[in-house]
Parts: C-alpha cells; sequence; structure tokens
C-alpha cells in the first residue's frame, strides 16, 4: 500500500534528456525506481539510461502502461507538460520544477479539474515510499522504511524531519513535499487524508510554513475525522511580514497566516505542535509510543 | 517585484485604464516644467506632488502635497526630493526620494460630490483563482476596513475557463452605489483593469484610491503594481522597470550571486540550503536566545564559492555576533560542503564572530571531521539540537 507511488508505479520522466532530468533520473533508477522510460519532444526513438526516449506522452503511456510522470521541464514550459501528461492519462504527476508563473497555474488548476489524475506540487521535493519507489529529487538513503507518512512544503526540512524520525527508532511510509508555490496541486489537507485512510501509515508529520491557510484547513479536517497522532511544526515563526522568504508562497500577508496564528489553530485540533524544527523527531516518537 | 506608482500608472494607462495624469520628475526645475506641461495637456489649475518611493502611507510621512502655483511646485518638489521619507511601511529611517510625480489635481468641484472607493485584483491561493476585492471606504487603510466594517469589503471571484463576465463588473459597480455615467464609467474601468493585471502577470494590483470625480469619471489616482517575479522572463519591458535604488544593496548583491537572503535585524547570521529549512533555521536562533540576522538559502550547489559569498554578505552586518551553518546534505555531500567552509574561511582571513556549522546527511561524520581538524574557530554539530544548543554557548 503506502501513498501514491510504491514498487508497481510505472514512472516516465518528463524532460528526461535534459541537465535536471538526466541526473535525477539516474538517481530513482539507482535507488529502484520503476523508471519505463522518458519524454523529450524531437527526440522519440532514442534510448537514454537504458530506456526508451518519446516525443509525447501519449506515446510513452501507450508503449510502456506509465501512471506515473515525474516532470523536470524548465518553467516556461511545465505548465503543459502538466496539462499533457494529464491527458494522456497519467494518475500520478509529480511536477518539480520551481519557478512557474502563477498565471500558468491557474491555468493547470482549472484544466485539471474534472480529470482523474493528482499533480503533486510543483517546486517540491517530489513523493518517497521507502525501498520502494523515490519519484523525486531527495537523498533516498535519509527515508528508512516505518509507518510515519510526511507532508511537507519544503525540501530540505523533509529530510531533515526524515533522518529526526528514522533516529528517534521509527521510519516512513511515504513522504510527500507538496511544494512552496502559491497554486499547488495536492494540498496538506489532501495528502493528510490520504495518510489518515492507508492502512500503513500509524502516524503522520505535517510540516508547514508561513503564508495561506493549507495547514489550517488540514488541521480542521484533523479535528473533525483524523484517527492518527499527528505532530506538527511551522517554519517562518521569525519571519517578519510583507518579506518573502525563498519560496513563493512564503509570505506573510494577514493575521491569518502567521506562524503563530497557524500553529494556534493546529493545537487547538488536537495536534501535537513543536516550535523547534530539532523536536519532530522526539515528538512523534513520544506520541507513537503512548499509542502503542 | 514592485514598480513605482508613475510606472504603474503608464502601464495601466496602456490597457485602457483612466488614470491620475501625471509627469515624473528628477528636479525641482523639472517640476515646474512639468506642472506646465501637465496644464496644457488637461487644464489642471493646482498639482499634487507625490514622492516616488516603493511603499504606501507615503502622505502620513509628508510625502505628498497639494501645490496652488508653479512657485509652490517649485518650493515643494525641492522639498520632497531628497529626503528620507518615513512612511509606516518604510522603518524608522526611511526610504530616499529620488523622484516626484507630478500629477493632475482631480478633486476639483463639479456637478456632482467626489467619491472614493477601494480596488484591489488578487490571487486567492484556497481556490486557485482571481479575485477582485472592492470597497465603498476608498482612500483608508484596507486593514482598518477589513477590521471595522468588515460588511464593506467586496469580493468577486473570477473563473479561469471564461474570464471576467460582464455581469461581474456590473455589480461591482452596483455596489459601490453608481448609477449613470459613472456606472458606465466604473464598468469599463474594472474591465481594463482586469486585462492589465492578467496581461502584465501581476500578482497584486491595489488602487487605493478609485476616484468618482465631480463630473463622474472613473479614474486611479493611486495604483500599487506587484509583478510576478516569475513571470518575468515574458514580460522584459516590465521587468526593465525596476529601480534597484529601492532594494536594499546587500540583497541585490546576493541575487547576483544566486543566493536568495533577506536583511533582518538579530544578531545571529545563517546561511542554509532550503527556504523552509532556512525558516527554520532562524526560529531555532530565536529559541536558542538569539534572534535571526538574516535569512539566506544557498540552493543546491553550496559550493566554496557560494558558501565564500554568502559569508562575506552576512559579515557586511555589523550587528552579527555569530553564524550558524545548517546544510542538509542530500544529493550534496557534506565534505565537500565542510571543504567549502574551510576554504572560504581562509579566503576571507580574519572572522572574528564564532562560527557553528552543522552539516548532516552524506558524509556527515566526515565533514564533522574536516572542520575539527581544520584549526579555525568553528563549532561542529551534527544533529539540529546540537547546533541550537551550540549557539546558546556563544551567545552566552
Amino acid at each position: 500500500m503506502s501513498v501514491l507511488v510504491n514498487k508497481d508505479s510505472k514512472i516516465i520522466v518528463q524532460g528526461f534528456t535534459g541537465g535536471e532530468g538526466t541526473f535525477h533520473a539516474g538517481q530513482m533508477i539507482e535507488y529502484g525506481t520503476n523508471v519505463v522510460g522518458g519524454v523529450t519532444p524531437g527526440k522519440g526513438g532514442q534510448k537514454h539510461l537504458d530506456k526508451p526516449v518519446f516525443d509525447t506522452v501519449e506515446q510513452a503511456v501507450q508503449s510502456t502502461g506509465a501512471d506515473v510522470s515525474i516532470i523536470f521541464v524548465p518553467p516556461a514550459f511545465a505548465a503543459d507538460a502538466v496539462m499533457e501528461a494529464a491527458a494522456a492519462g497519467i494518475k500520478v504527476i509529480v511536477c518539480i520544477t520551481e519557478g512557474i508563473p502563477t498565471k500558468d497555474m491557474i491555468v493547470v488548476k482549472e484544466y485539471l479539474k474534472d480529470k482523474d489524475c493528482r499533480l503533486v506540487g510543483p517546486n517540491c521535493p517530489g513523493v518517497i515510499t521507502p525501498e520502494e519507489a523515490k519519484v523525486g529529487i531527495m537523498p533516498g538513503f535519509v527515508f528508512k522504511k516505518g509507518k510515519i507518512g510526511i507532508v511537507s512544503k519544503s525540501g530540505t526540512l523533509t529530510y531533515e524531519a526524515a533522518d529526526q524520525v528514522v533516529k528517534a527508532g521509527l521510519g516512513i511510509s511515504t513522504a510527500i513535499g507538496i511544494g512552496g508555490d502559491p497554486i499547488i496541486g495536492t494540498t496538506t489537507k489532501e495528502a493528510v487524508e490520504m495518510f489518515m485512510n492507508d492502512p500503513e501509515t500509524d502516524g503522520i508529520v505535517m510540516i508547514g510554513e508561513i503564508g495561506g491557510s493549507m495547514e489550517a484547513d488540514a488541521a480542521k479536517w484533523i479535528k473533525e475525522n483524523g484517527t492518527k497522532p499527528v505532530v506538527g511544526f511551522i517554519a517562518g515563526q521569525t519571519a517578519p511580514p510583507g518579506r518573502r522568504m525563498g519560496h513563493a508562497g512564503a509570505i506573510v500577508g494577514g493575521a491569518d497566516d502567521t506562524a503563530a496564528a497557524k500553529m494556534k489553530i493546529m493545537e487547538e485540533c488536537g495536534i501535537k505542535v513543536v516550535s523547534s524544527p530539532a523536536q519532530i523527531g522526539a515528538a512523534i516518537a513520544e506520541l507513537m509510543s503512548v499509542k502503542a | 517585484m514592485n514598480i513605482h506608482e508613475y510606472q504603474a500608472k503608464e502601464v495601466l494607462k496602456g490597457y485602457g485604464v483612466a488614470i491620475q495624469e501625471g509627469i515624473v520628475a528628477d528636479t525641482p526645475e523639472q517640476a515646474v516644467e512639468a506642472a506646465k506641461k501637465l496644464t496644457e495637456q488637461t487644464g489642471t489649475q493646482w498639482w499634487v506632488i507625490k514622492a516616488q518611493i516603493h511603499a504606501g502611507g507615503r502622505g502620513k510621512g509628508g510625502g505628498v502635497k497639494l501645490a496652488k502655483s508653479l512657485d509652490e511646485v517649485k518650493e515643494i518638489s525641492g522639498k520632497i526630493l531628497g529626503m528620507q521619507l518615513v512612511t509606516p511601511q518604510t522603518g524608522p529611517e526611511g526610504k530616499l526620494v529620488r523622484k516626484v510625480l507630478i500629477a493632475q489635481d482631480v478633486y476639483y468641484p463639479g456637478e456632482s460630490e467626489t467619491s472614493e472607493f477601494y480596488m484591489s485584483v488578487l490571487l486567492n491561493r484556497s481556490t486557485g483563482k482571481n479575485i477582485i476585492m472592492y470597497s465603498t471606504e476608498g482612500g483608508m487603510d484596507i486593514e482598518t476596513v477589513a477590521h471595522d466594517t468588515p460588511h464593506l469589503i467586496f469580493k468577486e471571484e473570477i473563473d479561469p475557463s471564461v474570464g471576467l463576465q460582464a455581469f461581474q463588473a456590473r455589480k461591482i459597480a452596483y455596489n459601490l452605489g453608481l448609477s449613470g455615467d459613472a456606472f458606465k464609467q466604473m464598468v469599463k474601468f474594472v474591465f481594463a483593469l482586469y486585462k492589465a493585471y492578467e496581461g502584465t502577470d501581476s500578482s497584486l494590483f491595489e488602487i487605493n484610491p478609485v476616484l468618482k470625480t465631480s463630473d463622474n469619471k472613473i479614474i486611479a489616482v493611486d495604483s500599487k503594481v506587484n509583478l510576478d517575479d516569475n513571470a518575468l522572463f515574458r514580460h522584459k519591458d516590465l521587468a526593465a522597470l525596476r529601480d534597484i535604488h529601492e532594494e536594499d544593496p546587500t540583497e541585490v548583491e546576493a541575487g547576483e550571486a544566486g543566493l536568495s537572503y533577506v536583511k533582518l535585524d538579530g544578531n545571529v547570521g545563517c546561511m542554509v540550503n532550503g527556504a523552509g529549512l532556512a525558516m527554520a533555521t532562524m526560529d531555532i536562533i530565536k529559541l536558542s536566545g538569539g534572534d535571526p540576522a538574516n535569512f539566506l538559502d544557498v540552493g543546491g550547489t553550496a559550493d566554496a564559492k557560494r558558501v565564500e559569498t554568502a559569508f562575506r554578505i552576512i559579515l557586511k552586518d555589523p550587528n552579527v555576533k555569530a553564524i550558524l551553518v545548517n546544510i542538509f546534505g542530500g544529493i550534496v555531500r557534506c565534505d565537500r560542503v565542510a571543504q567549502g567552509v574551510v576554504d572560504a574561511y581562509k579566503n576571507i582571513g580574519e572572522i572574528n564572530v564564532p562560527i557553528i556549522v552543522r552539516l548532516q546527511g552524506t558524509n556527515a561524520e566526515e565533514a564533522k571531521e574536516l572542520i575539527d581538524n581544520s584549526g579555525l574557530q568553528v563549532h561542529s554539530a551534527v544533529l539540529l539540537q546540537e547546533a541550537a544548543d551550540r549557539v546558546k554557548e556563544v551567545l552566552a
């Protein structure tokens, strides 16, 4: 089980032959991920990393039966790549690309509305189900197999959390980096919901940051529907209002999207909130031992 | 990216949005010439002198004044140009005024009373759709309106599949209490404004106030335009409007080196890979009894050159009493980052503040050894909590 990707996933790489695509596809294959091919328009028929290259996602799906795609296409063309994957029937689309214009993402979101697929990202580290599939750019060795689901907006902070979970004697069922842009495909709430429904996940680590209302939405959902312990952390408690902190979406716009406001709502909804990012592992370990 | 009021108005005008006309000036002499020209073009008898800086609340700081003669234009422009304008948004040090906008007087008397409205266009992040937000309470701070009279703020969401519809523009004009000519002008204004927002790939338009003049014209008297940085690659003309004088020079330098840096007021500098971890590192500095002096994301390739540039940038801030380097090495190996830190340290020479280096991930132990054996005044750590404890120790 686990969520989104597993050992049976058939994965293609869009932007396969570019620098990023080549490097990370190589790492994914080395990890043991079932990469079945890639797409680069104009290079169809070639072989790359011993896998077939296709001109279109549709051809790739027809030839390989791919159901998952990871996108390393440059920002100007990434929105188009996401829609191409959706049109071709890909079920899980993971978009790594950083820097896609918001206007393009408004169109993507609208286009995906009626399609039977899920977008993760953009501007995210991807998804990993340890020992089964790495569909992303994260260092695979940090993620040991276990029962904790991790959802996070950030890259390295996800690795940090995973490392602490593992050092606390636990492991990870799936880690989902949902991305730091203002418009993203999978929200914190949707990721949490998947983990709550996953029989292989026993506890959840939810990492957010300033800006937007996704953590509050997830917290309210957890209060009503939660069945598993959740640890939460919000990055940016010391960020000044109105300044963008690296991620395009990480900006405090009003009173409701500060770290303090989010942490308060999360606590009120029964989430164990840690103020120090160094305590994530210890906190989930404590909750899990109480539960056992 | 932010642009000046005078630039924003030119952009809006290009899309057919009616604006308060004006001419920008760098000197009091130019201001007088601008005023004369403006009177020829618009017939205005008085002129509004508006300081051009990237901050709101300019009127409160004395950056917007009415001149009733050309002598006054010269005198007031002379006072505003070169002043350090302090507004609620600039911080106590204020911002140097380098340009003034000489604008037509639009509050002239006539057949009806003037009224001021508020209008903005922005993304509703939770739905992924744009909204037009508007209010009958124009010319005031919108946060105050939202707090005191939330029922006077209206929102109209735009369906991305069909765009802004006529009934929506009419609804806005009705809700603002308009009729007759002013109603028609407002419908036109809303359409042109939304077209400009989409056409420029903006992330925020704020027009406060939108004015109904005494002869029932609808015009933008002020305008704040934020462009989507991610879309500037396809708007070279708009990208050229950037005014680096308005930005912190160190932030500009960092940007040129590919570092994402934001200056803060604290005493502990930090250098981190990844934006989320960088914010978390700022938080842990605070929990350790310090205050973050900056946000700094060195990006995915924390090589010696970038690390050195990052050190130099952080050390420019005289308030920095310690530096915490926090790198989670994944694809990048920690020992290479450690070598980068050692090389950068040696290149810079004297560094008079303690440095705590926390490297975790691939080859973390080798990296720690490398730092410990370097003979430099650098404290090493592997776990994040250890790094926090070291910060506490050096600040004590």
